[in-house]
């Protein structure tokens, strides 16, 4: 959008930021969490319930305070600053639609709030309900509309002020499946056409991955691992990333060669295999790696192959097949392979197989 | 039927066997006394008792009566003034224990708000006798000013309901909203808060209003001689002679208690 802007300059800068919610017992819901989300990009905040992704969006919109560290908008700490201070604005999980109000009345509110002169308060709610394509409907009550339609206009409330930085937390999650599909389409056209940046919490890993141009995985208050939803899913560095997002299989080898960047890992039965790092490298030894179960093929018993073992079980899925497989190591091994016409029945349960593993299917796990 | 049937239909009270009899009797002694009550307010005679023609001549009486016309004024603006403090009051405790998180010690606030309804009302009458004398003598003062802080008191705690019912039935995510919409806190309480709690506070004030007109208990040990409120006034008659004017009055009173209750339910009821 601003072409005259680096491609990644930063919208928000969490630094350092601890949360610890003190009642009965004290809770540890953000432990020294750092992030950049940049300028216009779609980010994704993915982890379990309870991982502390509604807390860190609650501290961006200024609901809550860090106990510790800092958060930039732009390059000023609004750390301290109330909500109605910051330029930020907020699509709650239930819409937090006001009751009393039309939906014209809600998209108006913030608006008037700002201090806007009528005359473009109007021009600028109906530009928005032209937008989430909800015309028809502006004199309605709250609560004379359904469930998808009060998530547009949640959506049309949060944007009109044009802010700089959009929160939502699970938006989608009330919707029923059809719905949410739609919406996902509809918050990237919305997030594309006004070049505001968005940052989205989700426990759906699907919908992240779709959705993001970038994703942070989170557990337990901590940022495991940031990147694009192909980094994410392909080189997951940790063992929980690797389990949250699709299906893996953990094995153990040994880390042989470290070089810029890259390393190559030993498997039991002597082969050797490139392997991707994680960022800060672990020492040549042994390590644990991870393959995702369509990056391997089924092949004849062989000798020279990395894996073989035997067939334990064979699940249909209708467009794939997955097969359990028990290594010579006696560890676990699901391979998945898409179904073409005519492939059933070339392998049998208790057949002894061997596997090829694609090139750069190999990840060294931290852990 | 078959027993399977039975089993499966959820427990229903109206299969007690008796249950229409007892019904219709509970009803018929909540409401007999008063039907009879209003019918011989329009008696032409005399007795309480002896049916002699329909007159609205004890309404009229009542109306002419100069210590009725007193009492019913003071009553009213007693029940006006008091109502409007205990609503204000109860507002503020209602937003207090509701627009947080639950914070230590909330149940303790819960009931020293709705201890009132819990004490019997005769304590309370003697220990308000007892400390307004006390003050009664430190100050000199015998003003209605005693009449209206015991009113109040008592009324808090039935403002206090509703308006915290309605409070509690509002996501706190709403002000979160309209703060994050750039709203200052005094705009967010004006434009969201208080046009949402609405209902509530109207129904606590009619409430309180009503529960203040009816109190005889409390209103007979503090108030000063020369005082009388309409029940008061009225307690007073009984003990002389007792005429239908009694009955005519109550009438009113009720009417009037009807139609603040009835609103209450409406308000009450409505959701917006
Ligand atoms: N106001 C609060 N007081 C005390 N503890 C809190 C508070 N808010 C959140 N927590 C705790 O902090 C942790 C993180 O909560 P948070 O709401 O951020 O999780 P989440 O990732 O959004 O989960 P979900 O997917 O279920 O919404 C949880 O253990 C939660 O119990
Ligand atoms: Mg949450």
């Amino acid at each position: 959008m601003n072409s005259n802007k680096p491609e990644d300059s930063v919208a928000i800068d969490v630094q350092s930021v601890t949360k610890i919610f003190k009642g009965e017992t004290e809770v540890l819901a953000l432990d020294d969490v750092s992030v950049q989300v940049r300028e216009n990009e779609f980010f994704t905040l993915l982890g379990p319930s309870g991982c502390g992704k509604t807390t860190l969006l609650r501290l961006i919109a200024g609901f809550e305070h860090p106990t510790d560290g800092r958060i930039k908008l732009h390059g000023s700490d609004i750390s301290l600053l109330p909500p109605n201070k910051r330029p930020v604005n907020t699509v709650f999980q239930n819409y937090a639609l006001f009751p009393h109000m039309t939906v014209a009345g809600n998209i108006e509110f913030g608006l008037e709030m700002m201090g806007q002169a009528k005359a473009e308060r109007s021009a600028t709610v109906d530009r928005m309900l032209a937008l989430v394509q909800m015309e028809e409907l502006k004199n309605r009550r709250i609560t004379e509309i359904s469930g998808g339609q009060q998530q547009r206009v949640a959506l049309a409330r949060a944007l009109a002020p044009h802010p700089k930085v959009l929160l939502l937390d699970e938006p989608l999650s009330a919707l029923d499946l059809k719905l949410r599909k739609e919406m996902q389409i509809e918050l990237k056209r919305l997030q594309h056409e006004t070049g505001i940046t968005f940052v989205f919490v989700t426990h759906d890993q699907e919908e992240a991955l779709t959705m993001s141009d970038r994703v942070a995985v989170m557990s337990a208050g901590k940022i495991l691992q940031v990147g694009s939803p192909r980094d994410i899913y392909d080189h997951p560095t940790d063992r929980f990333v690797a389990n949250f997002i699709g299906e893996s299989n953990f094995l153990n080898a040994e880390l042989t060669k470290v070089s810029k960047g890259k390393g190559m890992i030993k498997l039991a039965s002597g082969a050797e295999l490139d392997a991707s790092l994680p960022s800060d490298a672990p020492a040549v030894g042994p390590v644990s790696i991870l393959i995702r179960p369509e990056h391997s093929q089924l092949t004849k018993r062989s000798s020279k192959a990395p894996l073989s073992g035997s067939i334990d079980n064979i699940v249909y899925f209708g467009t794939d097949t997955h097969f359990h497989i028990t290594l010579e190591t006696s560890e676990a091994f699901t391979v998945r392979t898409q179904n073409k016409p005519g492939f059933e029945g070339a392998f049998q349960i208790g057949d002894q197989v061997s596997l090829t593993i694609e090139p750069d299917a190999v990840q060294v796990l931290k852990d | 039927m078959s027993i399977a049937s039975l089993l499966q239909r959820p427990f229903s009270v109206k299969r007690i066997p008796g249950f229409a009899t007892i019904a219709i009797i509970t009803f018929f002694c909540l409401y007999a006394p008063v039907i009879i009550l209003v019918a011989y307010s329009f008696n032409a005679g005399t007795s309480l008792a002896i049916w002699e023609g329909f007159s609205l001549v004890w309404y009229q009486q009542a109306i002419a009566n100069e210590a009725v016309q007193a009492a019913g004024l003071r009553s009213l603006a007693l029940a006006s003034i008091a109502a409007t403090i205990a609503t204000v009051a109860a507002t503020m405790a209602g937003l207090a224990t509701t627009r947080k998180r639950p914070f230590k010690g909330q149940t303790a606030v819960y009931t020293l708000i709705n201890q009132p309804l819990m004490v019997p009302e005769i304590v309370t009458a003697v220990a308000l006798l007892i400390f307004f004398a006390i003050i009664k003598v430190a100050t000199g003062y015998q003003g209605m000013g005693y009449l209206i802080v015991a009113h109040t008191a008592f009324c808090i705690p039935f403002a206090y309901l509703p308006i915290r019912a309605r409070l509690q039935g509002m996501d706190l995510s709403l002000e979160r909203a309209a703060a994050d919409l750039y709203a200052t806190p005094w705009l967010t309480f004006k434009r969201i808060t208080l046009p949402i709690m609405a209902p509530g506070i109207m129904a606590g004030f009619m409430l309180a209003f009503v529960i203040s007109l009816d109190d005889v208990v409390i209103s007979e040990f503090v108030k000063t001689p020369g005082q009388e409120t309409l029940p008061t006034y009225m307690l007073g008659q009984l003990r002389r002679v007792v005429t239908p004017e009694v009955n005519a009055i109550s009438s009113v009173l009720l009417a009037i208690s009807i139609l603040f209750v009835a609103l209450f339910f409406f308000l009450n009821s409505r959701r917006s």
